[in-house]
């Protein structure tokens, strides 16, 4: 392999870590909150491109518009999943929370069958984005340097949500402990709201970006991206921030690298991020930046 | 009422069953019977997650992977070499399993003695880890084995996947191994065993306390509802005849837990009602989505709507019932006849000793 085709694989790699990582931060900031593995947030990613695929082709407006609706759109509807599935579950035992996910997920995946079609829909994608960037023999789509930017610059605006906001402050202290929070005269439904609709945002730029860069939308597109983005929270730590970002990058660069060096494996591809997953996990059962909670007797 | 005449009542109970099921067997169409078949088997699924899950507390999430196995071995083990020639068109069928042809009951045995295997090693490892950890971790080994059988044409004929499986499954295999999962986790939870599960479930470093050995117990029921599910896959597959590793997915995992969960995490009579509710309710949805026509107004065929009814009555259900139906309550001939006597007289009896 020569250095220029294993920079183009690092490129890849670090666009497709990024979206991992904007999709990951929805799992990772719901499970820090409820303790909910939200199932259906990888659903939420597909609905995302839906709305734009429809924004630009029924409404025929710009791209930059619809992808701004798209978001918004995206955010409240997954404020109102929150609202109406998870939010009276919230004295039942975990599980049921993680059956209402798995409800709301088939919910979203057989509406968009019905709704939008079975058939895959080819999404367009604007001039701008079809273009190679060429350094001497190095291609790199725009799409791949884009989407790296824009996720980092959404990820930089979460970090500053989180760690120097009150909002940020508020969501940290409840995923410490809810009834002091509580006491401290935080509004719990409002900030687990807040934190559904950040994270249903950042899913939804990630869909929009794998959109532009796999343009095939199908209703049941969310579940391999969703699934490995939730690996990537895992790896990283669930319930850690910078975590999942990590554990994003980690995920995308190495799936990268292992079809690009390894194209004889690609068929594993998908059982890659397991193994990954499972490896890191019997070293580090809390992930890589997790904090090892000792259970006190 | 003593334990004898329970036992006694019991054993009625099996022979009423016993005689419902020849009668169904005999009298109901194909279509029926193949709904009966899938709650029955989805019953010895539900009862095996619900041993590793409810009574262990061990947040398991790798029952497609094990059915996959079970599947695999029993369909390879009953197809006929000749029709195996016919399936395997990309790569052969390598050397002993082309020619080997066993009996259905020996073929489930295996299927469930290799899903047990690998559950052991791989519950050596992973069952150190806690919570959802584990559940993530399972659901990988899951997804991998799914992924491997995906890559191995000279064993599963890849993607394509296995048809004309014969079609052995009928209603005393699924009802005869849903009654035996049925009977011997309930055995094992009334044992010593089961109170070493369940105090596990309840405190993992106080179990560890009182001398009970975690690694050896967690080991112990995920190898048993391995079993079980690999049992559960191998019928499976004989009743649906064909397979391919896209029905392993972790969505399969999924279903199964919906049944217990709905039916009441710890409580395998919920588990069983669940099985049989959530596929009756899978099939009498699908006319939704047929297309009918009322009059001269005639309603289109709308594919996808079956699933959507079928989820929004799962989160009303788990909306409302928040602890599954059942809750931890099992079914017990005392209970029974309590729930009876409320019926047959005026004034209610409160619980007085029958």
């Amino acid at each position: 392999m020569s250095l220029s085709i294993f920079l183009q694989n690092i490129a890849n790699g670090l666009s497709l870590g990024s979206l991992y990582a904007l999709i990951a931060i929805g799992y990772t900031m719901v499970y820090g909150i409820l303790r909910l593995i939200n199932f259906a947030h990888g659903d939420i990613f597909m609905l995302s491109t839906y709305f734009v695929f429809y924004g630009i082709l029924i409404f025929s407006l710009p791209w930059w518009l619809s992808f701004i609706i798209a978001i918004i759109l995206t955010a409240f509807t997954g404020m109102l999943t929150e609202r109406i599935a998870y939010r009276p579950l919230r004295k039942a035992p975990k599980i049921s929370l993680l059956i209402s996910a798995i409800g709301v997920s088939f919910f979203l995946e057989n509406a968009g069958v019905v709704v939008f079609s079975g058939i895959p829909k080819s999404f367009a994608r604007p001039e701008l984005f079809d273009t190679m960037l060429i350094f001497k023999d190095i291609r790199i789509s725009t799409i791949n340097i884009v989407s790296f930017i824009i996720s980092i610059i959404f990820l930089m605006a979460l970090l500053y949500i989180v760690y120097k906001t009150k909002t940020g402050l508020a969501m940290r202290a409840i995923s410490v402990d809810v009834e002091t929070s509580k006491l401290m005269a935080i509004d719990v439904n409002k900030t687990i709201s807040i934190t559904f609709g950040i994270g249903s945002a950042l899913a939804a730029v990630g869909g929009v970006l794998w959109a532009l860069k796999y343009p095939q939308i199908f209703p049941f597109m969310g579940i391999i991206p969703g699934l490995k983005a939730f690996i990537a929270a895992v790896v990283g730590g669930i319930g850690n921030i910078p975590g999942a970002m990590l554990g994003g990058f980690i995920l995308g660069l190495t799936e990268i690298m292992l079809v690009g060096f390894m194209p004889e494996l690609s068929g594993y591809r998908d059982a890659f991020a397991f193994l990954i997953l499972i490896l890191i996990l019997l070293f580090k059962p809390d992930g890589l930046l997790g904090k090892n909670v000792q259970e006190k007797v | 009422m003593t334990r004898k005449k329970e036992q006694l009542l019991s054993f009625v109970a099996l022979i009423v069953l016993a005689i419902l099921t020849y009668l169904a067997q005999n009298y109901l169409d194909n279509y029926k019977l193949r709904i009966l078949n899938l709650g029955a088997i989805y019953a010895t699924l539900g009862v095996s997650l619900n041993l590793i899950f409810g009574f262990t507390g061990q947040f398991s999430l790798g029952h497609a992977g094990f059915m996959a196995i079970g599947a695999y071995t029993t369909a390879l083990l009953i197809m006929p070499p000749m029709y195996k020639e016919m399936t395997f068109i990309i790569e052969p069928l390598i050397w002993p399993l082309n020619v080997l042809q066993l009996p259905f009951i020996v073929a489930l045995l295996l299927g469930g003695l290799f899903a047990a295997i690998l559950a052991i090693l791989i519950g050596l490892p992973v069952l150190r880890l806690k919570g959802d950890y584990l559940g993530i971790a399972t659901l990988g080994f899951a997804e991998i084995v799914r992924v491997i059988a995906n890559n191995i044409p000279q064993v599963t004929n890849g993607a394509l996947g296995l048809k004309g499986i014969p079609q052995y499954t009928n209603l005393w295999w699924t009802m005869g191994f849903a009654v035996l999962t049925v009977f011997i986790v309930k055995r094992l939870i009334s044992s010593s065993y089961g109170r070493a599960l369940m105090a596990i479930r309840e405190n993992e470093i106080a179990a560890e306390a009182i001398g009970v050995n975690l690694t050896y117990h967690k080991v112990m029921s995920f190898t048993i509802s391995a079993f079980f599910a690999g049992i559960g896959g191998g019928l499976l597959a004989s009743l649906l005849t064909t397979i391919d590793p896209r029905a392993f997915m972790f969505i399969m995992t999924f279903n199964v837990l919906i049944v217990v969960v709905i039916g009441g995490l710890g409580s395998i009579t919920g588990t069983v009602i669940a099985a049989f509710l959530f596929n009756f309710c899978l099939e009498y949805l699908r006319p939704i989505e047929e297309g009918f026509s009322l009059g001269p107004l005639s309603i289109p065929e709308v594919p996808g709507l079956r699933m959507v009814t079928f989820s929004l009555l799962l989160l009303v259900v788990i909306l409302f019932k928040q602890n599954g139906l059942m809750g931890e309550i099992e079914f017990t001939w005392k209970g029974f006849f309590r729930f009876l006597s409320r019926f047959k007289a005026n004034r209610p009896m409160k619980g007085e000793g029958m």
